[in-house]
């Protein structure tokens, strides 16, 4: 079954990310690989789906199973997406590899009605550890890179997205942090908590002011930040 | 480049008798056309490959390049060479023959069969040369839609095309989007660009310059400006290259020689290529066609059939599109490819983009790029499937 496919991939932010997505939408997959996300959410939640990824090799994947998905980069190619082109706009585990995450995310949010942000976290406590007690810069499973070969150039803490967010106008609708297996952290939890185990946080974001899509609401698992 | 091509060329007799099927519309059914000119008889010729499935469902259109035809997967009548892409159409291949009925028509304008300048025209009995109204990519695309009809089909499978092709395949698309299943545009642009126009420009003076053109009346004056459509030849073929695959290929090598010989012989090697690309075009293709499918391509700008807006032209389409382009292009720049995928995108059309890594410059498209065919491929196939075609 698919579900555990991509449980079984590491990228467990996969399955929560669908939970976020209302069926039936229209959804921009910005970075989307070989389109395994996409697959999934146009099989599970029959979205209308497209995607944008930087590889030559991951957009000939994307076209042989029929996604339709445009080559280029977050940085250069959100600009031209009109505004509330789709319902939701999927960021997963590539905000912290762009040149200009703020530049991205407003632009996500006013390409989509509501955006899916997924990004690591800076600020587990192993990553500190290493940083503070060996002076090294961190290389976790999660972080696996070096610092001189690492496409990850502006990594922020879970504290860190929130003010992000919070700056540039966005709303935080609901959002998870996941622990090094995938589960979903307590939302009973003081927030300080995620921000120091929560291997990777999951947020649903809308712009200030933009109207609630009619929508309905997604299932969410927890609803505790922003 | 001695004339050593025969009084009547291969696309003079191919222009009146075509080793192709036709298809000829009588009146009262005339082709009108953007220039207001209204052409009846008319007369298109073509291939097909495959066969037609009991669902009329599995029709690929390929559309020609500004010096193609509709010879596309077999010998051509006049050269002898193989298909222009048989890379591409075939059993098992991207367009696999075995599976898609594939139509490819000679372009309205042409030389190989279907009507054009050199055809004879009814009210004088001879060929028309500037007689014969200038021809729009949207007028080509009108006479394919009427050969269409008379295939019996409704919607296309797949419409695709490179270079002056991806045109058709993009005015296809906007004219007749509830027929076009697929499109695919490789090496294309929805409106030529200003430097593209000057190459034009350069490719018609040169074949107008020669004394033999006759102010185009060369077919009745039993001459053949044949010296004039190879320079205009030459210079083109330089835009298809790009300037590294030029290097490599022919580096500052000289021609069967050893050393330069002070004269303005072909010493370099690359000036003996051009020659003789010159010189074999001159035999298949006819010089009043050429100045005026390059005029087609100057005059095609999409956007501007669509209030000036590209995304208008594909509002709300249900095609879905494959464009690709080459890095290495410099004729149709990948640039051109992304304003097209834009507006897709603006009209919230389905589209996919693949720019392809190659130094094979804007003739990649007609080469064995082992990426341009496995694009093609995962497209069609998945195409195919949304299709319903086995």
């Amino acid at each position: 079954m698919t579900l555990s496919r991509v449980l079984d991939a590491r990228r467990v932010d996969l399955v929560r990310v669908m939970e976020m997505v209302t069926p039936g939408s229209r959804v921009l997959d910005v970075g989307c690989g070989d389109g395994e996300l996409l697959r999934l959410l146009a099989e599970e939640r029959r979205v209308d789906g497209r995607g944008i990824e930087l590889s030559q090799q991951g957009v000939n994947d994307c076209v042989a199973k029929g996604l339709s998905v445009v080559q280029g980069d977050a940085d250069s190619d959100l600009a031209d997406y009109p505004d509330a082109a789709f319902d939701f706009v999927i960021l997963s585990q590539t905000l912290q590899a762009t040149r200009q995450p703020r530049v991205v995310l407003e632009n996500l949010l006013r390409i989509g009605r509501r955006a899916i942000v997924s990004v690591p976290n800076f600020g587990h406590w192993r990553v500190r550890v290493q940083l503070a007690l060996r002076g090294r810069m961190p290389v976790t499973e999660q972080l696996r890179y070096s610092w001189y070969d690492t496409p990850n150039i502006h990594f922020c803490t879970i504290d860190d997205f929130i003010s992000l967010a919070r700056e540039i106008g966005a709303v935080i609708e609901s959002s998870v942090a996941l622990d090094q297996s995938g589960v979903p952290l307590s939302p009973t939890w003081p927030k300080w908590t995620w921000n120091l185990v929560g291997e990777q946080a999951i947020f649903l974001l809308h712009r200030k002011g933009l109207a609630r899509a009619h929508a309905s609401r997604p299932q969410l698992r927890s609803s505790a930040l922003g | 480049m001695d004339d050593l091509v025969p009084p009547t060329s291969g696309a003079a007799l191919q222009s009146l008798y075509p080793d192709s099927l036709t298809y000829r519309v009588e009146e009262p059914v005339a082709l009108g056309m953007d220039s207001g000119a209204s052409l009846a008889p008319m007369t298109i010729a073509y291939q097909t490959y495959g066969a037609l499935n009991a669902e009329r469902s599995n029709a690929l259109l390929v559309c020609h390049a500004l010096t193609g035809d509709q010879h596309v997967a077999n010998l051509h009548p006049v050269t002898g060479r193989p298909g222009w892409w048989e890379t591409m159409v075939g059993p098992g291949r991207p367009f696999d023959t075995d599976r898609f009925f594939v139509i490819c028509p000679n372009v309205l304008g042409g030389c190989m069969g279907s009507t054009g300048p050199a055809s004879l025209n009814p009210e004088t009995g001879e060929p028309y040369g500037l007689g014969f109204p200038v021809v729009t990519i949207a007028d080509m695309v009108r006479a394919q839609a009427l050969l269409i009809d008379h295939l019996g089909i409704d919607t296309l499978f797949c419409v695709a095309g490179g270079s002056m092709g991806g045109m058709q395949v993009l005015q296809w698309a906007a004219a007749y989007p509830d027929r076009v299943f697929a499109a695919l545009p490789i090496a294309t642009a929805a409106r030529h660009s200003s430097q593209n126009i000057a190459f034009g420009e350069v490719g018609r003076q040169a074949v107008m310059a020669d004394p033999d053109w006759r102010g185009g009346r060369y077919l009745v004056e039993g001459t053949r400006p044949s010296k004039g459509l190879a320079v205009a030849r030459m210079a083109a073929h330089i835009t298809y290259l790009s300037e590294s695959a030029l290097h490599r290929r022919f580096g500052r090598n000289l021609q069967d020689r050893a050393a330069r010989t002070f004269s303005f012989d072909a010493d370099f090697q690359i000036e003996s290529y051009l020659r003789h690309q010159g010189r074999i075009f001159v035999d298949r293709f006819d010089p009043n066609s050429y100045l005026y499918l390059t005029r087609a391509m100057d005059y095609f700008d999409l956007a501007a059939e669509f209030g000036g807006s590209l995304a208008n032209a594909f509002q709300n389409s249900p095609t879905r599109f494959c464009v690709v382009s080459f890095t290495s292009d410099w004729l149709f720049p990948t640039s051109d490819s992304r304003a097209i995928v834009r507006a897709l995108n603006a009209g919230a059309a389905s589209v996919s983009f693949v720019e392809i890594e190659t130094d094979k410059g804007h003739d990649a498209f007609l080469l064995d790029v082992p990426e341009l065919l496995e694009t093609t491929k995962g497209f069609i196939d998945s195409a195919a499937r949304a299709r319903g075609i086995a």
